[in-house]
């Protein structure tokens, strides 16, 4: 346990330090949600429609884009080998990693997402809907990263191929995420049924994540 | 005969030498039986008129869409719990061959979508869910191709068709879900259970010559890439007896 | 005799038939090549450890 909590620091100091990169990844949000205005023109009634997708699509882009350099620093200074040698269970670490990846670079994300939702016109439930939908969802983005992660491991320019293994499993976070924070504010749906979903997803992938992201990690080694 | 006796890719070898011709055979009379059902015995459709013979082979590739992706997970559940050494060959062979049959259904579903729909692609929950398969079959295909050394690619693939299989229910289910939420009124539905049989069994026909073709071509993609395996195998000897 | 929607018909299968030849294609071109390279490598009297033994039997 000690060595988990260790780990968590550890992770954390690395992101927030000079040249972790935390941060890039809320930066990386502002001007994808700065762009689409450009694409879709300055209709504030369309933007306060699409606003939830707006940004989801964006969340899920900036944890993909941050995701590469989860398992990869270690790698390159041979921590990696020693924590999959190590007697702490490989799974844990890498849920632990995880965890300490979504504090440093997902949490801010969902902390700067009501910010955004003003300049997308959105209305207040649905600014609140769709900060609660993106608490619940991003770790879920992160978890399901993971195991892209850990399989472009040992590749040079592997955050182009992380994107593509990744992004069709994200699927059904985004579509459960979105409604949930569109259903709060028109009618055909609860916000409660695609919001439980998306808590189940999240869970779900809590423990998909570790467990084929530790398999990949040990095949990757020998 | 045991699935073990034939890790052995000589003997396995063998076993595809002598298989083939028949399974080819076979295939080939399914086709030409199958083909004559849907031209000259199969009635056209009171809604959709001929268009409706699309369908023959439509469905089938669909189907192989998703019988190859199984085809993978089971050689993937070989390479990682029993590392098979043909597993791996088996799961790299099938890839290409699954993503062109996906691309198939995708292509015939278009065509058959527009005389019907109106419009060449319309986001219904079964166009999507195929649409997914087949980039996650590109995604595979990418990975494998990537990583060098065939054993660490093989069980990274392995890693990521299973995390797939583990997937593809949740993304089919939450498509769905999406689809009757945006489209309530379904536009065209196929018959399901209703389809006539004088239509059932040439599609049956046809889906068995299909599957035919897929096993035709996976093993003789699996003997191209043990001989490529023995190459390499057979390279790395010369070249150590260069030194 | 294909009714009003002739082409789409045709396009299908004219499709399926190109994806299947293609794929016919590769795998023959794949394997022709390959057991070329073997004949090559086996004429410069290169052998596998395990056919000395098995005599060669790689087709």
């Amino acid at each position: 346990m000690t060595a988990l909590l260790a780990l968590f620091v550890r992770e954390l100091k690395l992101a927030t330090r000079v040249g972790g990169g935390a941060l890039m990844g809320s930066l990386f949000f502002l001007i994808v949600v700065t762009v689409v205005p450009f694409g879709v023109g300055p209709d504030l009634a369309l933007l306060a429609r699409i606003g939830p997708a707006i940004l989801w699509i964006g969340a899920l882009l900036a944890t993909l884009l941050s995701l590469d350099r989860l398992f990869q620093a270690d790698r390159d200074d041979g921590c990696l080998d020693l924590i999959v040698a190590g007697e702490t269970p490989l799974e844990l670490v890498v849920l632990v990693k995880c965890l300490a990846h979504w504090t440093a670079t997902g949490l801010p994300l969902v902390v700067v997402s009501p910010l955004f939702a003003v300049f997308l016109n959105m209305e207040p439930t649905a600014i609140a809907a769709t900060t609660t939908t993106l608490l619940v969802g991003t770790p879920a983005l992160t978890f399901i990263g993971a195991i892209g992660a850990a399989l472009t491991v040992s590749l040079r320019r592997g955050g182009l191929l992380l994107a593509i293994l990744v992004l069709p499993l994200t699927v059904p976070v985004m579509i459960f995420g979105v409604s949930a924070a569109t259903a709060a504010v028109s009618e055909p749906v609860p916000f409660l049924t695609p919001f439980l979903i998306l808590s189940a997803l999240g869970l779900f992938a809590a423990v998909l994540g570790p467990v084929a992201g530790a398999a990949a990690l040990r095949f990757a080694g020998d | 005969m045991r699935l073990i006796d034939y890790a052995n890719p000589t003997r396995f070898l063998g076993l595809v030498a002598r298989l083939l011709p028949w399974i080819a055979g076979a295939t080939a009379v399914t086709f030409a039986i199958g083909l004559w059902l849907v031209f000259a015995v199969a009635p056209a459709d009171y809604q959709q008129g001929e268009t409706v013979k699309i369908m023959y082979v439509h469905v089938p590739c669909a189907w192989l869409s998703m019988f190859c992706y199984m085809t993978m997970a089971g050689s993937a559940l070989g390479t990682l719990v029993w590392r098979h050494p043909l597993a791996d060959v088996s799961a790299k062979c099938a890839a290409p061959i699954g993503a062109a049959f996906t691309f198939l259904a995708l292509a015939t579903g278009s065509l058959w979508g527009k005389p019907m729909w109106g419009t060449w692609w319309v986001w219904d929950a079964r166009l999507t869910s195929v649409l997914v398969l087949f980039i996650m079959y590109l995604g595979l295909i990418a990975l494998t191709e990537t990583i060098e050394d065939p054993v660490r690619a093989a069980r990274a693939g392995a890693v990521l068709t299973l995390v797939g299989v583990v997937n593809i229910p949740i993304i089919k289910f939450s498509v769905e879900w999406w689809n009757t939420l945006h489209q309530p009124a379904s536009v065209f539905r196929m018959g399901g259970s209703t389809i006539d049989p004088a239509m059932l069994v040439p599609l049956l026909v046809m889906a068995g010559a299909f599957t035919g073709l897929f096993v035709t071509v996976h093993l003789m993609a699996m003997r191209n890439e043990i001989l490529r395996r023995r190459i390499r195998a057979m390279r790395m000897i010369e070249a150590s007896r260069a030194e | 005799m294909l009714g009003t929607h002739a082409g789409f018909i045709v396009a299908a299968y004219g499709f399926a038939v190109v994806v299947i030849a293609g794929l016919f294609l590769w795998v023959g071109l794949d394997g022709r090549a390959q057991r070329r390279q073997l004949a090559e490598l086996e004429a410069r009297g290169i052998r596998r450890r395990s056919d000395v033994a098995a005599g060669g039997e790689g087709r």
